[in-house]
């Protein structure tokens, strides 16, 4: 049985998968469990690969989903990224970590992509 | 626009700086940072700030927001960064116009609902924007009539950051709706000292006319006498015979009291000092407290507060020994200089000493009736404390007795001895004043007691005729060349007062007398 917050979650990264297809990403792979946790997103934009951290709500009334992207956060995420390219046996491409707030809203959806995030 | 720019002001001392506040806002992960050498509660401004925005019903961006106080090298002090803090900010985000925004220098605390609170130092802060040729500044509105005391400038006091964003053109449809309290509680303090009258003194003619001599010439007093003779009444009435301030001189004090965060006494009524301060610290008193310091933004100590007024030090000997001595610089220079790492505060100090002691430490060596019960010893102690660079320093010695019974049934027996009244004194101190500026025109000093000796010995040279009791008391060594110099000045402060235009051997007899003995000095 899913939670009202787990379907969010779910929700929110259907949605934003489509986005980022429409912006021309190619989706690699998605929710990829590593020993450390898991990564929303990864995608190819270009040259470059792109993992991304999917963060949904359904207000603003707690604070901006961007603002539940802490430091430690982003810190596990590095280490992903590094584990998952030794996984997939990737070696010298070019890495990016994204952040995408998608605000869902009275059926309406929004999304707020901060590229390049440190 | 994510860049943007705005304006504070930093105060070390009395000197202001303008700081310039950058705001940027990246496209990052949320976060606040501030940089450019804030101290500890300027760095909570970064709190304060975000929920006084969010408050107001404006947005910050969740975005990273950067804030540089700039020059980086100027250590900032305090909470008044807040107000600037959130307007660039704004201005970074777009909510208000950014030119604006950088028109306007912005002092003020930011309360967590938005409310503008005051702070310290506005005087010496408004100050240092016009000096910095800035012409538009907005400050708390409990602090406005205190930064109206400086002219040339608009300014606008606010009590709600929405007012301010207003003003620099925000959209009022997105505001929140504050109550606002414009109503500032106006408390007049008059200072307990305001109506003392020098004609309330019973007997203790030679006094008050010490104490005239000390008015006229600025020159430091020292009174020593029994518990009860009156040294507090008459040292409480000095700052009574001294003439007003001139515009400078109570600018500048207004601005020492108000970093001292008594600015609020005095802003709030919208009064600058127009009659001499009078402070008198309790002899437990730090040096700290007395010369001025603490930690983080320094603050003036009693001596600068008593500035162009009268500084009495109540039972001196009973004053911890460094804090006396600390006191010796600043009656030298008239200004204290506080020397930190980050920099050097400057606060000016020209008071008037007048210190009061107890002949010793029982109080009744002077007493014709009791017996005075101090050893030797104890005596000695008790007079080392004030002996040496800064009894050099006071040019009256005053011996006080108690008024006795007969004195006080012969005053109040015949209404015909009618004492004179501060205003007269003061009208003849006034005088006496202008009579030395006058003589002293082309010198840097003003008052007798400013005057070096090689000045008056050489300049002002007295007809030998007139110093012949002088020199003989020099030769005998009954008194010292310093000495002679101290009585020449109390000399030509009394010629002044009487009117005349040089000194005779009355005045200098005179003079001698006031010069008195110093305590430990025996009486017998």
């Amino acid at each position: 049985m899913e939670s009202a917050n787990q379907w969010l979650g779910r929700y929110g990264e259907d949605r934003a998968l489509n986005y980022l297809i429409s912006l021309g990403y190619q989706i690699i792979e998605r929710n990829w469990r590593g020993k450390q946790g898991e990564i929303d997103l990864i995608a190819r934009d270009g040259e470059r690969l792109v993992f991304i951290e999917v963060k949904t709500r359904s207000s603003t009334e707690f604070g901006h989903p961007l603002e539940a992207i802490t430091s430690v956060k982003l810190a596990r995420m590095r280490r992903l990224v590094a584990e998952w390219c030794q996984a997939r046996g990737v070696s010298s491409v070019m890495v990016r970590l994204d952040a995408l707030a998608v605000i869902v809203r009275g059926g309406r959806v929004s999304f707020e992509h901060l590229k390049q995030v440190s | 626009m994510s860049l943007a720019r705005g304006y504070a002001v930093s105060l070390l001392g009395l000197a202001g700086n303008i700081i310039e506040v950058e705001a940027d806002i990246s496209s990052n992960l949320p976060a606040f940072i501030l940089v450019g050498l804030p101290d500890a509660s300027l760095s909570e401004a970064s709190s304060r700030v975000r929920a006084a925005v969010q408050n107001s019903g404006l947005r910050l961006p969740a975005r990273r927001i950067t804030i540089n106080l700039s020059p980086a090298s100027i250590p900032k002090f305090g909470s008044s960064f807040d107000l600037a803090i959130a307007i660039t900010l704004l201005a970074a985000d777009g909510s208000v116009s950014p030119q604006l925004a950088a028109d306007w220098v912005h002092i003020g605390e930011l309360g967590l609902d938005g409310s503008i609170r005051a702070v310290r130092g506005i005087l010496p802060a408004v100050l240092a924007c016009r000096n910095a040729g800035r012409t538009r500044v907005v400050v708390p509105l409990a602090n406005l009539s205190e930064a109206k005391l400086v002219s040339g400038l608009e300014i606008i006091g606010a009590s709600h950051l929405n007012q301010v964003a207003v003003l620099h053109g925000a959209d009022v449809a997105n505001l929140a709706r504050v109550p606002v309290d414009d109503a500032v509680a106006a408390e007049e303090t008059i200072s307990p000292y305001e109506g003392l009258d020098i004609s309330d003194v019973l007997g203790q003619e030679s006094a008050v006319q010490a104490l005239t001599i000390a008015a006229a010439g600025g020159h430091h007093l020292s009174m020593i006498g029994p518990p009860g003779a009156g040294k507090t009444m008459l040292a409480e009435r000095l700052p009574s015979l001294l003439p007003d301030l001139t515009l400078e001189q109570s600018l500048e004090t207004t601005a020492i009291h108000s970093i001292a965060g008594r600015g609020h006494a005095v802003g709030v009524s919208g009064n600058l000092f127009v009659r001499p301060p009078f402070e008198a610290p309790h002899h437990s008193s730090s040096m700290v407290s007395l010369v001025g310091g603490g930690t983080g933004l320094p603050r003036p100590g009693a001596i600068s507060l008593a500035n162009y007024g009268v500084l009495f030090l109540d039972e001196a000997p009973e004053f911890q020994l460094p804090a006396l001595e600390a006191l010796r610089q600043p009656l030298e220079s008239g200004e204290v200089l506080i020397h930190r790492s980050a920099g050097t505060a400057r606060f000016p100090s020209h008071f008037q000493l007048v210190i009061a002691a107890n002949p010793c430490p029982c109080g009744l060596s002077m007493s014709p009736k009791a017996q005075c019960l101090c050893s030797p010893h104890s005596r000695n102690r008790y007079a080392a404390k004030l002996s040496g660079p800064l009894l050099d320093r006071i040019d009256i010695n005053l011996r006080i007795q108690a008024v006795s019974s007969i004195q006080k049934a012969l005053f109040s027996a015949s209404d015909k001895p009618v004492a004179e009244t501060s205003a007269q004194v003061r009208e003849r101190v006034t005088q006496a004043r202008m009579a030395a500026a006058e003589r002293l025109a082309s010198t840097p000093w003003s008052l007798n007691a400013q005057v070096p000796g090689h000045y008056l010995r050489h300049r002002l040279k007295p007809a030998s005729s007139i110093t012949r009791q002088l020199d003989f008391a020099l030769d005998k060594g009954r008194i010292s060349m310093r000495g002679y110099d101290r009585v020449l000045r109390l000399a030509w402060t009394k010629a002044d007062i009487d009117g005349k235009s040089s000194i005779s051997s009355e005045a200098i007899s005179f003079a001698m007398f006031l010069r008195g003995t110093e305590l430990g000095v025996s009486v017998a």
